[in-house]
């Protein structure tokens, strides 16, 4: 079995795929990706199921190193990545072959870049799932010494690229009542969605706190005697203090602390996405436009199937893979062995 | 907090009340603060949803006072599974359900006070105890499994007599073990890995509430009731090394 070796890595590596859905009624949360859409893109760049595990990087990424020859792909956060020197395109698959060393460094815009391989990172589940979850104590974070085992691939090839919109510099999110909403006044939702917040440096996959200029926000019912109660991801939850958190999936599952409403999940990479420092802004929207938003950006692989173009390399830059354009109209037999950066 | 049997009558015609959460899930619940009926309620009620067996809920969870329900925001009709919900709630009266079956009664030895309860004085000088007259009540009766949330296999159990409704501490203990008991609010609970809390620590036990590596990974269900027999400190190391995942812990079935 081929595999990827880890000579090192950042603080905030593991390996992560769709979660642990199902444990919720035993406190234990999905956890999973912290952003779902990155995976589903490297998924579908491979040509593989949205199942398969891949290598999270929060913030910087580490050096790994090819056993046997394999297909990655590199999504999410753009980072500084290199292939024994030369540097690669992101949103894109390369060959990495066999004894060949990758590099990838500090993310450029945007918290999780994700190291996809054709077969999927093949580590043992554990209750169902390759995630680690390491609130719960659940798998460990990747280290220097790992040896990461990929499983079996399909047809892939490499110098496939995906074009991706802007996810990576804040912006605003959708939001849709919850439960708790209703907790808090009419001109208190007002004040909410008329703030601009700023990602503070306290955050993870748990979730990110914002902060403002203006008041703290106070549920009308008092901020600290609501019962315990489930938590989703995308909630907003007012701490004792009135600052904000959205709960990112790997959450605590039951919380008391007031939430003002819930981040749509079509938004929730936009929110994981935003780096310290990085300004947010809500706007509440309806069930029916939520839904109505999610079915028009539809899901699975075909929801990606024109993005998806061959990388047009200019010859006579070829030591720059980075100026790699995508280019229309290429059809998908084209020959494009050896332009892969290998 | 008010007493825990009249807090909510069914007669309250606010609950139980349905809302979303989020666009994947929908909330049921039965009572707006921590009550004994309400909380039976729900675990009723979340065993009943389960027994339908509706393919378009994915998940479902009991919580102190309600129940959630996750569906797939794709293909799920909303208004449908509300009008089944909404049926299976007019069908009998939730609140006067008695305890679920299949209820096991664990007795976990702990050992209170010392270095391995270090705040037992404090907690018993809020409730107007001394250290010794604690231990002896929240011994001397089992406690309920209300729910199992916030971390994996984390049991909330009560409920305790009312002067045990003593509040969380205003700072945040930094970092308390694995197995440790810790109070507030006439509940208590025994922290399944180490961890930050606003509870306070008056005991240790050697009981793994999560056991990823097994094949019953959550060894407590809602219901359950569970005994804390005091033990001295010097026992402790024996029944962790005699058995690492109970910790001297016994279970029997409640008949």
């Amino acid at each position: 079995m081929s595999a990827l070796l880890v000579l090192a890595a950042g603080p905030g590596v593991t390996v992560q795929d769709r979660g642990r859905p199902g444990w919720l009624a035993q406190g234990l949360s999905r956890g999973g990706a912290a952003d779902v859409l990155a995976l589903a893109e490297g998924a579908a760049l491979l040509g593989q199921t949205e199942d398969c595990a891949a290598v999270e990087m929060a913030m910087s990424g580490g050096t790994f190193e090819a056993e046997g020859d394999l297909i990655i792909a590199l999504t999410g956060a753009s980072m500084a990545a290199t292939l024994d020197g030369v540097p690669l395109a992101w949103n894109a698959t390369h060959r990495l072959g066999q004894g060949q060393r990758l590099v990838i460094g500090g993310a450029k815009a945007g918290v999780y870049g994700y190291l996809h391989v054709a077969g999927g990172i093949a580590t043992a589940p554990v209750m169902g799932s390759r995630s680690a979850h390491l609130t719960a104590g659940l798998g460990a974070a990747v280290g220097s010494g790992d040896r990461l085992p990929v499983g079996e691939a399909g047809p892939t090839r490499p110098g496939l690229g995906i074009a991706v919109a802007d996810r990576f510099s804040g912006g605003t999110v959708g939001v849709v009542p919850s439960a708790q909403t209703g907790l808090f006044s009419a001109a208190e939702r007002d004040r909410f969605a008329a703030a601009t917040f700023t990602r503070d440096a306290r955050g993870n996959r748990q979730g990110v706190r914002l902060v403002h200029d203006g008041a703290p926000f106070a549920a009308t019912e008092g901020q600290l005697s609501i019962v315990s109660e489930i938590i989703v991801p995308g909630d907003i939850q007012m701490t004792g203090d009135g600052t904000p958190y959205v709960l990112l999936p790997e959450c605590q599952t039951m919380g008391g602390y007031p939430r003002i409403g819930t981040v749509v999940p079509q938004d929730l990479p936009v929110v994981a996405q935003a780096a310290p420092g990085t300004r947010l802004r809500f706007r509440f929207v309806t069930r029916e436009e939520a839904l109505a938003d999610l079915h028009r950006q539809g899901r699975g692989a075909a929801r990606f199937g024109g993005a998806i173009r061959p990388l047009l390399r200019d010859p006579g830059d070829i030591a720059d893979l980075l100026a790699y354009q995508l280019i229309g109209g290429v059809t998908a037999g084209a020959d494009l062995d050896g332009e892969d950066g290998a | 907090m008010p007493d825990a049997e009249t807090a909510i009558r069914p007669e309250d015609a606010a609950y139980p009340r349905l809302a979303t959460m989020g666009l994947t899930g929908l909330l049921v619940s039965f009572a707006g603060r921590l009550d004994e009926r309400a909380n039976r309620a729900a675990v009723a009620f979340r065993s009943a949803v389960e027994a339908e067996g509706w393919a378009d809920v994915e998940e479902t969870a009991a919580s102190l006072a309600s129940v959630f329900l996750r569906f797939d925001p794709f293909e799920t009709d909303l208004a449908a599974i509300e009008t089944r919900l909404r049926a299976l709630l007019d069908s009998r009266d939730w609140y006067a359900v008695g305890l679920p079956t299949g209820r096991r009664l664990w007795r976990i030895p702990t050992v209170f006070g010392g270095e391995y309860g270090p705040q037992l004085a404090e907690a018993a000088a809020l409730a107007g105890r001394t250290s010794e007259e604690a231990v002896a009540e929240l011994t001397a009766a089992p406690v309920r499994v209300l729910t199992i949330g916030f971390a994996p296999g984390l049991p909330y159990m009560g409920t305790l007599p009312a002067q045990w409704d003593i509040p969380r501490q205003t700072g945040v203990t930094p970092r308390i073990p694995a197995g440790a008991l810790v109070i507030a609010v006439r509940q208590l609970i025994v922290f399944p890995t180490a961890t930050p809390t606003g509870w306070r620590h008056v005991g240790q036990t050697g009981f793994r509430g999560f056991r990823p590596e097994a094949a019953e990974p959550f060894p407590l269900r809602s219901g359950d009731e569970v005994r804390f027999v005091p033990i001295a400190a010097e026992e402790l190391a024996d029944l962790r090394a005699a058995n690492p995942d109970n910790g001297g812990a016994v279970a029997e079935p409640i008949p």
